[in-house]
């Protein structure tokens, strides 16, 4: 059992250890997705709240491989449970709300090989998270990427008009960019303490 | 699958260089970013998704017939975290300490677009010894590439190579390229040398969050050669 405050956890997923700037787990769709602001908001959108469902299915699944006493089935698990949990909530979405399956629906199955999903759900089982911790860990990681995408496609907005050499065009640029903002967000390591 | 040996070289080279994952193809960023801070955990996970990549590509393409086409992805998936389970034990086993420093990074291997986009468009299409010799280039051009991150970001960020010294005491270590943001400097400093020597033309088809969108694209017509 782990002992951090949900306040404390979700401060550390959102600022301190951003899961793109300082675990670097989703760096696909952040340097692809991130070239304009609305789409970047939408993925955000689609990725928190799969990260949402998926951490809470993968604390079920962990409790019952628990119980069985199979844990080195954990990865294959996972894999699945996102998988299924995308599918499922692509179906649900769909159903429910055409006009939100509209505006995220291009990006969930994209997410099924994203790996800052698997990697929430590796993390909370590695650092004993219980249920209520699995769930505030995930809102503050799926913030904390919604977060870093918005200010890369922000600054990226901002670059469209400057005059950039030939060479440094394109993904060197976003790196370098991405790099800045890894580097300002290591000033929030004094937060949590 | 009667290949020219010349010919499954020249598919090496294709993965090492011209068509280089991480370079050209600009996947597989993750791993590279997070775990190229040493040299030895450059090479630890270069070499462990290599192995993964190079099994996976052999079984896939043993079974390229019997996968049902709609299943295929989540096939393919299972494979590959099947044989990532298999590399994390095998790490365990031969070094505890490097499993440690990787921490979850191994087992995310799982999601290592490398993998799947090579399980996708090479080895569910093409024999046993093309297939192996496909995953062998990308694997050593994923291991090439990470090492470079590895060797840059050890050298100068903390003035060591594989844990030995390099310069003399009076050297600062550059602390930021061992940091996160520093990864990011290094890899667009090493894509801009790669650009440099080879200019790569720009096309659409980069990133791993383009790879979902092959199979209703390109497959969607039920044109799958097996």
């Amino acid at each position: 059992m782990n002992s951090d405050s949900l306040g404390y956890i979700f401060i550390n997923a959102l600022l301190i250890n951003n899961f793109v700037l300082a675990y670097f787990l989703g760096i696909c769709p952040f340097l692809g997705v991130s070239a304009k602001l609305s789409t970047a908001w939408r993925m955000g959108a689609a990725v928190s709240f799969v990260m949402l469902v998926s951490s809470a299915a993968a604390y079920g699944i962990y409790q019952l491989l628990l119980a069985i006493d199979a844990t080195y089935l954990k990865l294959v698990a996972y894999v699945v449970v996102i998988a299924a949990c995308v599918q499922l909530v692509e179906m649900f979405v769909k159903k429910t709300s055409p006009a939100l399956f509209q505006a995220l629906g291009i990006f969930l199955p994209l997410i099924t090989t994203n790996c800052a999903i698997l990697g929430l759900a590796l993390f909370q089982t590695s650092r004993d998270y219980n249920f209520w911790q699995s769930l505030v860990f995930a809102l503050g990681a799926g913030g904390g990427f919604t977060l870093a995408l918005v200010i890369m496609a922000g600054l990226r907005h901002e670059l469209r008009l400057a005059q950039i050499p030939n060479l440094v065009e394109g993904t060197a640029l976003t790196l370098m960019l991405a790099g800045i903002l890894s580097m300002s967000f290591m000033g929030f390591a004094g937060l949590g303490g | 699958m009667n290949d020219q040996p010349d010919f499954d070289m020249n598919l090496f080279l294709k993965g090492l260089w011209r068509e280089n994952p991480v370079f050209v193809q600009l996947l597989g960023m993750c791993p590279l970013l997070a775990v190229s801070n040493t040299v030895i955990n450059a090479l630890a996970m270069g070499l462990a998704t290599s192995f993964v990549l190079v099994m996976s590509a052999a079984l896939i393409s043993l079974l390229r017939n019997r996968i049902p086409k709609e299943v295929r992805i989540a096939t393919f998936i299972l494979i590959i975290a099947s044989f990532v389970t298999c590399a994390e034990l095998l790490l365990q086993a031969i070094s505890l300490e490097t499993h440690r420093a990787l921490g979850p990074f191994v087992s995310l291997i799982v999601v290592n677009c490398i993998i799947l986009g090579q399980a996708e468009s090479f080895a569910s299409k093409n024999g046993l010894l093309r297939s192996v010799a496909d995953a062998l280039g990308r694997g050593a051009g994923f291991t090439f590439a990470i090492f470079c991150m590895g060797g840059l970001r050890e050298v100068i960020g903390s003035g060591s190579f594989m844990g030995q010294a390099l310069f003399g005491a009076q050297y600062q270590p550059w602390v930021i390229l061992i940091l996160p943001g520093g990864g990011f400097f290094a890899l667009g400093l090493l894509l801009l040398i790669y650009n440099r020597i080879s200019p790569v033309s720009r096309s659409p088809q980069r990133g791993c969050h383009l790879l979902q969108e092959l199979p209703d694209k390109k497959f969607g017509a039920g044109k799958v050669k097996t």
